[in-house]
């Protein structure tokens, strides 16, 4: 349904500035095809606050070490050098980890927002940037409701700097290097029905454990990335004030305009022209 | 009307090409026309100066080394202002072109070739200021030819139909070039162009102005609730006449100063009665503009926020540079009095540069501990390109029947 709605959207697009269709449609899943999204399933309880997966993740894609280690009261954010960041929250049941990267969302934003297809949402699951199609225009860190996307400010050939779920490493049937390597046990990847499946399942089994509730199930039309927790989401630094829905169907309205003003507006002036034209007729005017 | 003679000003009067020799013409046209040392070029030439260092250096060490942008805020003044602003001050020339060649309203035919002059080169500049802040450049032909089309992205309307209304307004103005040139059958074809391209301009010029809003509409959890509502397109199609409007009553307030010399007796009679009608206009689409926004208020509910710095903040763009400048121009259109116009236009553009900066650059991110502040070097480069822009005005000004009468035979062929 989700997919269905984005592909009409981009459909709705081209409409609007009536041209053909090239190839953005072909990308188009066939319908009745069953698209199973990859997704990691982040556990709180189990993680210990390592930073395995910072330094696994800046090894895999070439980033410096981290410098820094989690601590309470301090938001550590990822960057242009960093793709995933652990943080520490002192919550109502103590110490609590959160790990943050990027959401990977089932109709994600940035890539609703790329005018170029550079941000990209895989059939696969993972958002990745395609530096040779992106101009640089920041249009996806505008957008994305977790202000996910980095950009490289100090660089004349700047890229966009992200979580990709080690795409390179799923597509050679590997999975990615920070769930492969974390000692806790505590980052899960798998397809998002499975670990959806799953969280349930430890929530239901460990009721005292686990609050009630996995982010990411419907934040923004739910995401890829999908966490559990021994507090509410807005005890360990999660944006509790986020929409439901996916952020494209936000500017949905819009794009659903664009069509009708370009058939009725044209109409609507050659209109008033044709009436009004005696006026013009009528002035002896030496003018062109 | 013939060509006017005023021998005694100090810039002569532009003498069309007469259709002979075309080559000599354009070569003593691009010589320098007046008097070089201006207080406008003095001030305007240095910077122009420094801004070309900074737009080198910003290409060689990256956005950063210029700009205070960070990741929280991507997207600055150059945005905000030169894009956004600059777009709804363009907005002039599709409300103007709407009058004469929709509504047939002759009355406003004088001011059209400048109006449609001054938005196309500000598409041209403020658009193409979008390109200084694109960090690959180079790909940037990616959403017009290739296979790249991110064609559910907003950004994406938006790029195509700047593209397509520079064309438009390009065939809008392009008789003038025709007439300049004494191109006379060019000139003919191009003028039989000229309601397509009004009809096309004013449907581009409609989506692309509420585009620009549309663009924040997903920035939904970073804009202050004050300015983000669904209703940020409407709002931005809405103020674009006012904000476009403004920018020509300002613009020919100013013009018919400078280049005064090319302006015949008639046109500078006229040109009150157009100031005039348009304050009415201005104060109408101002009327509605801020009854939509009480209506958004009302719905949203933020009484609570009134009371807090950005409620003040917000109640002073409203009031004070939308209520107010709206109520004088309904007093000067009443009076007659021109100054006042003049006056409340001036209010309106700056209520309408705080309206763009309050939602793309103010209010966005509006809790964030460090702010956004431009740099120096973005206001240089800012500025450099509106003086650019100023100057490629003026020189077409002062070469091309724009504000001056058309030659004989182009009125003759009608």
């Amino acid at each position: 349904m989700g997919l269905d709605r984005r592909n009409f959207m981009k459909a709705l697009g081209l409409t609007g500035v009536t041209l053909a269709a090239g190839n953005s449609l072909k990308a188009a899943p066939v319908k009745g095809e069953e698209v199973e999204f990859f997704g990691v399933l982040y556990d709180s309880t189990r993680c210990v606050g390592c930073q395995t997966c910072e330094i696994t993740c800046a090894e895999t894609h070439g980033f410096p070490a981290p410098t820094d280690a989690p601590t309470a009261g301090v938001i550590r954010k990822t960057s242009e050098n960093c793709r995933t960041v652990v943080n520490l929250f002192n919550t109502s049941k103590g110490e609590v980890y959160t790990k943050n990267q990027c959401m990977h969302c089932n109709e994600p934003a940035c890539v609703a927002a790329c005018l170029t297809q550079a941000m990209y949402k895989t059939k696969e699951g993972p958002v990745i940037w395609r530096g040779n199609k992106c101009m640089g225009c920041r249009y996806c860190m505008v957008s994305c409701p977790f202000d996910v996307p980095k950009f490289e400010y100090f660089s004349s050939n700047p890229r966009i700097i992200k979580c990709d779920m080690c795409y390179d490493r799923i597509k050679e049937g590997k999975i990615p290097a920070c769930a492969e390597n974390c000692p806790a046990e505590a980052i899960t990847f798998g397809t998002r029905r499975d670990l959806i499946r799953e969280a349930r399942k430890r929530i239901h089994d460990q009721p005292d454990v686990y609050a009630d509730f996995i982010y990411g199930e419907d934040e923004v039309g739910g995401t890829g990335e999908l966490y559990v927790s021994p507090v509410p989401p807005i005890e360990s630094g999660f944006k509790t004030t986020l929409l439901n829905e996916s952020y494209p169907s936000l500017s949905k309205g819009f794009l659903y305009t664009v069509p009708s003003v370009f058939v009725l507006v044209p109409v609507f002036l050659l209109g008033i022209h044709e009436a009004t034209k005696n006026n013009h007729h009528n002035e002896g005017d030496d003018n062109e | 009307m013939k060509e006017t003679t005023m021998s005694n000003h100090a810039i002569p009067v532009a003498k069309d090409n007469d259709g002979k020799n075309i080559w000599k013409f354009l070569v003593s046209e691009f010589k320098p026309k007046g008097k070089i040392f201006t207080p406008f070029n003095i001030i305007s030439a240095p910077i122009i100066l420094l801004g070309i260092v900074l737009i080198v250096i910003r290409f060689w060490k990256g956005i950063g080394s210029v700009t205070n942008l960070t990741q929280e805020v991507p997207w600055g003044l150059w945005i905000g202002f030169d894009v956004v602003t600059g777009v709804a001050f363009a907005g002039g020339a599709y409300v103007i072109t709407f009058m004469v060649y929709i509504l047939n309203n002759r009355k406003y035919h004088s001011i059209v070739r400048v109006t449609v002059l001054n938005g196309f080169l500000a598409y041209v500049f403020y658009a193409g200021a979008l390109l200084l802040d694109l960090g690959r450049p180079w790909n940037v032909v990616n959403p017009i030819i290739g296979n790249s089309f991110g064609t559910n992205s907003v950004l994406f309307l938006v790029a195509w139909h700047f593209l397509l209304y520079m064309l438009a307004e390009l065939i809008e103005f392009s008789p003038a070039i025709a007439e300049w040139l004494g191109a006379k059958r060019a000139r003919k074809i191009l003028s039989g162009m000229t309601i397509a391209a009004v009809i096309f301009g004013i449907t581009l010029s409609t989506l692309h102005q509420s585009g620009l809003g549309a663009l924040f509409l997903m920035a939904r959890d970073k804009i202050h609730p004050l300015w983000y509502s669904e209703f940020i397109p409407v709002m931005f199609l809405v103020s674009s006449i006012f904000a476009g409007l403004s920018m020509v009553i300002f613009e020919g307030s100013i013009s018919s100063r400078v280049f005064s010399s090319q302006i015949s007796e008639k046109h500078h009679g006229e040109h009150n009665n157009i100031v005039i009608s348009l304050s009415r206009i201005c104060a109408g689409a101002m009327l509605a503009y801020f009854f939509l926004n009480v209506l958004v208020f009302i719905h949203d509910r933020h009484w609570d926020l009134l009371n807090t710095p950005m409620g003040y903040w917000y109640l002073l763009e409203m009031i004070g540079f939308v209520l107010v400048p709206m109520m004088l121009f309904f007093y000067s259109y009443r009076r007659k009095s021109l100054n006042l116009i003049k006056v409340a236009a001036i209010i309106t553009m700056l209520g309408v540069i705080l309206n763009r900066l309050n939602v793309t650059v103010i209010g966005f991110k509006w809790e964030e501990a460090v702010r956004y502040v431009p740099s120096w070097m973005e206001l240089v480069i800012t500025l450099t390109v509106i003086f650019t822009e100023i100057w490629i005005f003026r020189w077409v000004v002062r070469r091309m029947p724009v504000l001056r009468d058309s030659p004989l035979w182009a009125k003759d062929e009608k």
